[in-house]
């Protein structure tokens, strides 16, 4: 611990960290950071994955998917994600380009499909429940919960996210810092995509076959 | 901006036509499967979950390429030894997931007077 100490003194640490991001480019290794974190992000999403795919039979004499699930509210579920996809992707050439209004409205677009397909889901929650079909119903029920709405409670610290940053750049704009920010972010909001592809293909096109 | 900002972003976060095309196949990708189930135009339940599956992990591969990025290059090959790391890690915690406890399963159900354990 008294070791760490001259470090965090102020002039020769800037200076170290200057030839550091010479070498890595913007963000040091934040980037590489980022995508690790991301990475054991998936690992999390593959337990619960796994976990569903256990017990997806166990109703419990309960409602199966094939009761439950309305694919048409899915599919504009998932057209929402894949459009903020396109929209995060927009946004990210806008600040390559150094526009900031544009970076802006690419971010806030790209946030109402969030809020959109968060605002869809908690629907099809609430219709469930209604339905009788809670977490506790059966086991199938309660890894769908699980897995739906950790992937949803994801995309909602997304919109946070995206919130804070659009009142960073328009506080400080497209400085080498909100750069790299924005560049997690969309990697955070690119994985999501991922991740619901998982989620629509095995729990509810499967499901509905089932 | 400056041109060392410029400079920093050269590992490359897509051009407008590489989101595009992403976008596009991605479209088709998720519309395909959709269609698929939605109006059982293959007749077989087991054809439809192998095309549906199949899609899917070639519109992962589409999202990975075009929307994170990730190439050989980026972060000096890091990342996409993270990701081959996470592909194997996540490959066997499901289908060993899923062997075993369909073993499982089965074994117990030989055993017990016909009705699976608890959950079922």
């Amino acid at each position: 611990m008294a070791n760490a100490h001259p470090i965090s003194e102020p002039s020769p640490a800037s200076a170290f960290y200057v030839t550091e991001e010479e070498h890595h480019g913007s963000g040091g290794g934040t980037l590489l950071g980022f995508w690790i974190y991301l990475m054991s992000d998936a690992l999390i999403f593959a337990t619960l994955f796994a976990t569903y795919g256990v017990v997806s039979t166990n109703y419990a004499g309960g409602p199966g998917p094939r009761q439950l699930f309305e694919l048409p509210l899915v599919a504009v579920n998932t057209a929402m994600l894949l459009l903020s996809s396109i929209t995060y992707g927009m946004a990210m050439i806008d600040m390559e380009a150094g526009r900031k209004r544009a970076t802006q409205i690419w971010l806030a677009i790209t946030a109402l499909f969030g809020a959109a397909f968060i605002a869809i889901e908690l629907y099809e929650f609430s219709n469930l429940i209604a339905e009788g079909a809670t977490p506790q119903r059966s086991a199938f029920l309660s890894a769908f919960f699980t897995l739906v709405g950790t992937h949803g409670l994801h995309v909602t610290f997304g919109l946070i996210w995206i919130a804070v940053m659009l009142v960073q750049v328009a506080q400080r704009g497209l400085v080498p810092e909100n750069r790299r920010r924005l560049v997690c972010l969309g990697m955070f909001w690119h994985l999501l995509d991922v991740v619901w592809i998982g989620v629509f293909t095995f729990v509810y096109l499967l499901g509905a076959l089932r | 901006m400056s041109p060392t900002d410029a400079h920093a972003h050269g590992h490359g976060h897509g051009s407008s036509r590489g989101y595009l095309i992403g976008f596009g196949l991605s479209a088709l990708l998720t519309a395909v499967p959709f269609w698929l189930v939605m109006t059982g135009a293959l007749g077989s339940v087991q054809a439809t979950a192998l095309w549906v599956v199949g899609l899917a992990f070639v519109q992962i591969v589409v999202h990975t390429l075009f929307f994170l990025h990730v190439n050989t290059r980026a972060e000096g090959g890091w990342t996409l030894l993270a990701l081959i790391f996470t592909v194997v890690i996540v490959a066997i915690v499901i289908s060993g997931s899923l062997w075993i406890m369909y073993h499982l399963n089965a074994n117990m159900m030989h055993m017990g007077s016909g009705g699976p354990p608890a959950g079922s």
